[in-house]
C-alpha cells in the first residue's frame, strides 16, 4: 500500500509542481503582495504589513467605477443570455429543416477573433468622420433621435449598451451548445408519457424539460457569473486600452492597469484589487451552489 | 373495451433517397375482446412496438382504421384515447417522487374533467394501493427498485382508469426473479381492473403464462391470434413453431411417403392422411419417448440432469436446428447411455410443414 502511495505521488508529481510553481505560489504571492504596504517594486522593499492597499483601492474612485461597470454588466448579461440561449435552444430542438445550419449560425461568435468582432462592432456603433455608425443611421432611418457621439464615445448607458450586448453575444454560442446537448439527452419517452396523460406544453416545459436541464442552467449561470466578473478584453476590444477616461473599466481591467499600463507599477494595489475581485466570486459562487443544491433536481 | 383493428398498416419512408418504405405493421386485422390480457409476441424488429405506438396513438397509420369498443379512434390523438401506457424503461419523472408521479396525470386534467384535491389524492392512494406501492409515497424513483419502478408505472398509467391499458416489454428490464413476479402482478391488476391490457414482448414465454390471447407478428404480418396453449399445440407454421417454447422446437428435413414420414431415410412415425411430398419437420422436445426399439435413433452426445426433467442431447444428419434436445422424465433417462439413443415419437407433438411454404400440413 505504501509503496502504491509513493508511485501515486509521483505520477502526479509533474501536475503537482506544475500548479504549485504556477498558481499556488502566485495566488500566495497576491496574497502576500496584497499586505505589504508601499511596496517597490525595483527595490523590491515595503516599509510595513497592513490594510491600507485595501483600503486605497476601496477609496479609488476609478476602483470603484470598475466595480459599478463589472457588476451591471454581471447583473444584465447572465442572466438574458442564459434566458435567450434557453430560447434559441429550445427552437432548435423543435425545428427539423436547416437546423445544422442555424446551429452553425449561432456557434459562430464562438470561433470568431474577438479583435475582429470588436472591428464589426466598431462599424455597428462608433462615430467617425464620415460616418454615424451603423446602428445610428438605422436609428434615424425610422425616425429616432441618434445617440450623441455614437453609441461608443457616447453617454454611459450607451456603451454600457455597447459591452452587455457584445458579452451577450460572445457567450451565447457556449451555452446555446450546452443547453441544446441537454435538451437532446432528454430520453424522449418523458415526452411521450406526457403526451399520453394529455399535459399541456407549458406543463411539460415547467415539470419536465426545465427540470431535467436543470443541472446544466445552474452550470452555465455559476461559470457564466465567474466569465462575466472576469471581463475585461471584450471591454478593451470595444473602449481601447484607455479604460480608465472611457468610464468603462472593469476590475480586471483595473487590476492590469495597476499593473502594466502608464499610471500603473503598484502590485500592492493590483494584488489587493485581485484578492476583493476573488472574494466577491467566491461569494458569489458560493450562493450559487447553496441555491442549486435546493432546487436543482434529477 | 373491445379494440378492433382493420387493415391497420403503418410505412415508414425509407433513410436512403432509392429505397424502399419499410412497412412496420402490415394489414392488422384482428379484434381484441374486452377485459382480456393480450400478449402482442415477436422477434426484435418485427413492429410489434409500431402497433403498440399505432393503438395509443403516438404514431398515426398510413392505412387502415382503430376501433375502441364502437368509436373510431383513429384520428384521435393520445389524451383523448382513454388509454395508460407503460413505457419499457418505465419513463418515471426522476425529480417528482412517487406520490407525484402518479398524480401527474391528474393535474393535466382540463375543464369539465377537473378534479377536486380530495378526490386526486383518493385516487392516487387506490391507484398506489392496487399496484402494492403505497408505502413508498414519498421517495424518489431512483430510490426504488427495478420492480417497485414497474409498479408506479403501471399505477401512474391507471390513475386515470383507461379503458385500454397498453405495455411496452414490461418485464425486460427486470431480474429473472423479479420478472417472474411482476408478471403474475400484471395478470393481477388485470384480473382485479379487468381493462383490456395489450403488452409487448419477444419472450415467448413470458406472453405464454399470463396472455388470455397471444398475437403472434413477424416483419409487421399477424401470423397468428389463439390462445397460448392452441398456438402452441398448432402453430399455423414453422415460424410460429420456432418461436414458441423452450427449449425450442427441434427442426428436421424430412420426406412423406406411402403415409410414413421419413427422416434420414428411415420410417419414424405413421401419417397415413399425408401425400407424398418434402417436408419439414417440427419436434417438441417433450415429443420424445425413450424407447429401446424406437424407430428414430439419433447420435447420443450428452445427458443434463435438471431435476425433475433430464435433457437428452443428440445430433442427427437431418437436423436443421443444431443439436437436438429430448426432455424426458429422468427415471426414463438412466437407460440413456452408450454411443447412440432411440426414441419413438408422440403423434401430437410433431408437426409437419410444406416445404415451400413452411406452413402447416393439417391432419
Amino acid at each position: 500500500m505504501k509503496k502504491n502511495n509513493l508511485k501515486a505521488w509521483l505520477y502526479l508529481l509533474p501536475a503537482i509542481a506544475f500548479l504549485g510553481v504556477f498558481m499556488v505560489y502566485p495566488l500566495v504571492d497576491v496574497l502576500v503582495y496584497s499586505v505589504e504596504e508601499n511596496y517597490n517594486f525595483a527595490s523590491q522593499q515595503a516599509t510595513g504589513i497592513g490594510w491600507f492597499n485595501y483600503s486605497h483601492v476601496l477609496h479609488d474612485t476609478d476602483f470603484l467605477q470598475a466595480v459599478k461597470n463589472t457588476f451591471i454588466l454581471v447583473i444584465i448579461t447572465v442572466p438574458l443570455s442564459t434566458l435567450l440561449a434557453l430560447f434559441i435552444s429550445l427552437g432548435l430542438s423543435s425545428i427539423k429543416p436547416l437546423k445544422e445550419l442555424y446551429q452553425t449560425l449561432y456557434f459562430l461568435p464562438y470561433v470568431t477573433n474577438t479583435l475582429a468582432v470588436g472591428l464589426v462592432f466598431m462599424i455597428l456603433f462608433k462615430k467617425t468622420e464620415y460616418t454615424e455608425g451603423m446602428v445610428n443611421i438605422l436609428i434615424t432611418w425610422f425616425g429616432g433621435k441618434s445617440v450623441e457621439g455614437g453609441f461608443i464615445d457616447g453617454p454611459y448607458w450607451a456603451k454600457m449598451f455597447v459591452l452587455c450586448f457584445y458579452t451577450i453575444w460572445v457567450v451565447l454560442p457556449f451555452k446555446i451548445l450546452i443547453l441544446t446537448s441537454a435538451l437532446a439527452s432528454v430520453n424522449q419517452d418523458y415526452y411521450k408519457a406526457a403526451s399520453i396523460d394529455g399535459t399541456s406544453k407549458s406543463r411539460v416545459f415547467f415539470k419536465i424539460t426545465l427540470p431535467m436541464i436543470s443541472p446544466m442552467i445552474f452550470y452555465l449561470v455559476i461559470t457564466g457569473f465567474i466569465g462575466a466578473f472576469k471581463a475585461y478584453s471584450d471591454a478593451v476590444a470595444l473602449f481601447g486600452t484607455d479604460l480608465n477616461s472611457a468610464g468603462m473599466n472593469t476590475i480586471v481591467g483595473y487590476i492590469y492597469d495597476k499593473l502594466y499600463s502608464s499610471g500603473g507599477g503598484y502590485p500592492s494595489y493590483a494584488s489587493a484589487a485581485a484578492i476583493i475581485l476573488f472574494a466577491i466570486v467566491l461569494t458569489i459562487t458560493v450562493i450559487n451552489l447553496s441555491i442549486s443544491k435546493k432546487n436543482v433536481k434529477a | 373495451m373491445k379494440i378492433v383493428l382493420k387493415h391497420l398498416t403503418k410505412e415508414f419512408p425509407s433513410r436512403t433517397k432509392k429505397g424502399e418504405v419499410t412497412v412496420a405493421v402490415n394489414d392488422f386485422d384482428i379484434e381484441i375482446p374486452d377485459g382480456k390480457l393480450i400478449g402482442l409476441l415477436g422477434p426484435s424488429g418485427c413492429g410489434k412496438s409500431t402497433a403498440l405506438n399505432l393503438i395509443c396513438g403516438l404514431e398515426t397509420p398510413t392505412r387502415g382504421q382503430i376501433f375502441f369498443g364502437e368509436n373510431d379512434v383513429t384520428k384521435l390523438s393520445p389524451e383523448n384515447r382513454g388509454i395508460g401506457m407503460v413505457f419499457q424503461n418505465y419513463a418515471l419523472y426522476p425529480h417528482l417522487t412517487v406520490e407525484q408521479n402518479i398524480r401527474f396525470p391528474l393535474e393535466n386534467l382540463k375543464g369539465k374533467n377537473k378534479i377536486s384535491k380530495e378526490e386526486m389524492n383518493a385516487k392516487v392512494l387506490e391507484a398506489a394501493k392496487l399496484v402494492q406501492i403505497d408505502d413508498y409515497m414519498e421517495r424518489k424513483p431512483n430510490q426504488l427498485s427495478g420492480g417497485q419502478q414497474q409498479r408506479v408505472a403501471i399505477a401512474r398509467a391507471l390513475v386515470k382508469r383507461p379503458q385500454v391499458l397498453l405495455l411496452d416489454e414490461p418485464l425486460s428490464n427486470l431480474d429473472a426473479r423479479l420478472r417472474l413476479q411482476t408478471r403474475e402482478e400484471i395478470r393481477r391488476i388485470q384480473k382485479e381492473t379487468l381493462i383490456t391490457t395489450i403488452f409487448v414482448t419477444h419472450d415467448q414465454e413470458e406472453a405464454m403464462s399470463i396472455s388470455d390471447l397471444i398475437v403472434v407478428m413477424k416483419t409487421g404480418v399477424i401470423q397468428q391470434v389463439g390462445k397460448p396453449q392452441e398456438v402452441y399445440n398448432k402453430p399455423v407454421n414453422l415460424f410460429v413453431a420456432k418461436f414458441l417454447g423452450t427449449p425450442a422446437i427441434n427442426v428436421f428435413e424430412g420426406r412423406m411417403e406411402g403415409g410414413k414420414l421419413l427422416i434420414g431415410g428411415k420410417a419414424v412415425l405413421e401419417r397415413p392422411d399425408v401425400p407424398d411430398q418434402d417436408v419439414y419437420v417440427g419436434i417438441r422436445p417433450e415429443g420424445f419417448i425413450v424407447d429401446g426399439n424406437g424407430p428414430f435413433e439419433l447420435d447420443l452426445q450428452s445427458v443434463e440432469v435438471m431435476g425433475r426433467d433430464t435433457s437428452v442431447v443428440a445430433e442427427h444428419p437431418s437436423s436443421l436446428s443444431g443439436t437436438t434436445r429430448a426432455i424426458v422424465s429422468t427415471d426414463d433417462a438412466e437407460h440413456v447411455g452408450g454411443k447412440k439413443v432411440r426414441f419413438s415419437l408422440k403423434k401430437a407433438k410433431v408437426h409437419l410443414f410444406r416445404k415451400d411454404t413452411e406452413e402447416l400440413i393439417e391432419d
